[in-house]
């Protein structure tokens, strides 16, 4: 056989999986949101642009715009800053490198339901640690349209954070430490040091995780589905909720293939931005 | 030194506080059903196993672990052993347009489960599939797949061609050099894809949610999702599930520590 030819045969599964259950149905959904499709009541028919056309003026759409991107904008941010300094602060670590990253991946691996469940219990008014640590005031954290997207936002940093730590934590690594030593030398330390020698280094890692945090808040939704389920009064319903409930609660599998394009579209805009970002990246290599 | 131990003590200490919440969480899964609302004190009286006892005996979760369990052994394996062939073929066979593919892997690992979920429903709904294990894992085993290729072709090209060109001179051909040359070397790699891809079925729950119905494939986080309380919310149990349902990504952070780092990175930085 020709090297070409068996790497046809090689690929073939691959694509043939992969045409079927991601490519089809991601062409697929936008054929579908342009469709009125209500399956209990047999509607089937053409819409085109409608959905689109109502998503414009709907105000439930663009309030879960908004807090998608608040979502978005005050997770990643948050997730960046202290991820950072973790990485920082294990740098120097000497013994229990194993554990403290047992400890810090944990939160990653947990599946987010998991997650979800946890806060829940944590913010309960009565039950609660977070309360009986602020000396047993009995505040709703999720029931209040005022604290439950911080409080989502909260849960979703702490499973998050250890990703963009471990990140800038391999990056911050590989500086070799005779450089601190000569800027020590020049008369910086501390944080004129960290100006110098780690911002610089670690900058281009970290664009990286920004941008892959951005597109897992753009699309995440386990969380704020069984944290919250999009309440109080529609304070967490983002997109991904939305889009969700249109299609499976209110059975509207055409409007809620809208919503779900605009989450892809929104996601794929980010992704550009990643691949021109290791494109260029490799290019200067 | 000795400054040096203090200051890796309070590092791991601040870190076992950062995973605070799962450690209340093991307490809460410990604590009498008594001692829990409201909560007066910090550490309980006494504790007790009658949460598992109840998660076992009477609630759906041993089930569920078992589908979670099967689902995600048979996706994982679904995409490492297609993944590890077409990996293969990009990073080292001659392809028209393989650059283009890979290009096209990376943006297919950010497809939003949310814009597909809909067309695969009516797809598996279609095929006869809704609340199978085949659902599943053809839908977790495709939304891994890309991720796996893209690592494992980086892990491939990392091996130096004179190995397999040395083995070409011994008269071997190129599957024989792919199984006895490329395979042995990769499994590292292999071990990282299949960790990252084992961890994204086991913690799946949007595909799960949506393509079963029943304790026929109805998967951890979903039982998780959905447990249910009679007059009240049992968090005892809520808390004991939500340990067991944890209990593979705690195994696997502990004891493949190295190959989970490595698959992390490898696919967050492309070297």
């Amino acid at each position: 056989m020709s090297d070409r030819r068996l790497a046809w045969a090689l690929l073939a599964p691959a694509l043939a999986v992969l045409g079927g259950l991601t490519v089809y149905p991601a062409l697929w959904v936008v054929w579908l949101s342009l469709q009125y499709r209500v399956p209990v009541f047999g509607i089937s028919r053409w819409a085109g642009l409608e959905h689109y056309a109502f998503l414009i003026v709907d105000s439930r759409f663009w309030n879960a715009v908004s807090v998608t991107f608040a979502f978005t904008a005050a997770s990643v941010a948050l997730e960046c800053a202290i991820g950072l300094a973790i990485a920082v602060g294990l740098r120097g670590q000497h013994r229990g490198r194993r554990t403290a990253l047992a400890l810090l991946l944990l939160a990653w691996a947990l599946p987010s339901v998991v997650t979800a469940k946890m806060f829940e219990w944590l913010y309960h008014p009565a039950g609660g640690l977070v309360n009986f640590l602020l000396g047993g005031r009995p505040i709703n954290w999720l029931g209040d349209p005022a604290l439950a997207l911080p409080a989502l936002i909260v849960a979703d940093v702490w499973r998050a954070t250890p990703f963009v730590a471990l990140l800038c934590y391999a990056r911050l690594l590989t500086i070799p430490p005779d450089l601190y030593e000569a800027a020590e030398v020049d008369g910086a330390a501390g944080l004129q040091a960290f100006a110098r020698i780690t911002w610089p280094l670690v900058r281009p890692i970290l664009l990286v995780a920004l941008l892959f945090r951005t597109l897992d808040a753009l699309r995440a939704f386990d969380i704020m589905f069984v944290l919250t389920g999009g309440g109080p009064a529609g304070t967490t319903e983002s997109l991904t909720v939305y889009a969700y409930r249109a299609l499976f609660q209110t059975l509207q599998i055409g409007f809620g293939s809208a919503i779900g394009v605009v989450v892809f579209a929104l996601v794929m805009a980010v992704a550009i931005v990643y691949l021109w970002v290791i494109d260029r990246a490799e290019r200067a290599a | 030194m000795k400054g040096l131990r203090w200051r890796d003590g309070l590092v791991l200490i601040a870190l076992a506080l950062y995973a605070g919440p799962f450690f209340w969480q093991a307490l809460t899964s410990l604590r009498p059903d008594g001692e829990l609302l409201p909560l007066t004190h910090l550490l309980p009286a006494r504790l007790t196993l009658a949460h598992y006892h109840v998660v076992f005996g009477q609630s759906l979760m041993p089930r569920a672990l078992v589908n979670s369990l099967g689902v995600a052994l048979l996706s994982t394996l679904l995409a490492v052993s297609l993944g590890a062939l077409a990996a293969y073929a990009l990073a080292r066979l001659p392809v028209p347009g393989g650059r283009l593919i890979l290009l096209g892997m990376i943006a297919a690992t950010a497809f939003p489960q949310i814009a597909t979920v809909s067309p695969l429903y009516l797809l598996l709904r279609a095929l006869g599939l809704r609340d199978t294990w085949l659902a599943l894992i053809l839908a977790n085993g495709s939304f891994a797949l890309p991720l796996v290729i893209w690592l494992l072709a980086g892990f491939i090209r990392e091996i130096p061609r004179a190995l397999e060109e040395a083995a070409a001179v011994d008269g071997a051909g190129r599957m024989a050099a792919l199984r006895w040359v490329v395979l042995p070397l990769v499994a590292p790699g292999m071990a990282s894809a299949a960790l990252l891809a084992f961890l994204f079925s086991w913690n799946e729950f949007l595909f799960a949610y949506t393509f079963t119905a029943t304790e026929a494939s109805r998967t951890v986080p979903v039982a998780l999702a959905l447990f249910p309380g009679v007059f009240e919310v049992p968090w005892g149990d809520i808390a004991a599930a939500s340990l067991l349902a944890s209990l593979p990504p705690i195994l696997i952070v502990i004891a493949f520590q190295r190959y989970l780092v490595r698959g992390l990175l490898a696919g967050a930085l492309r070297e």
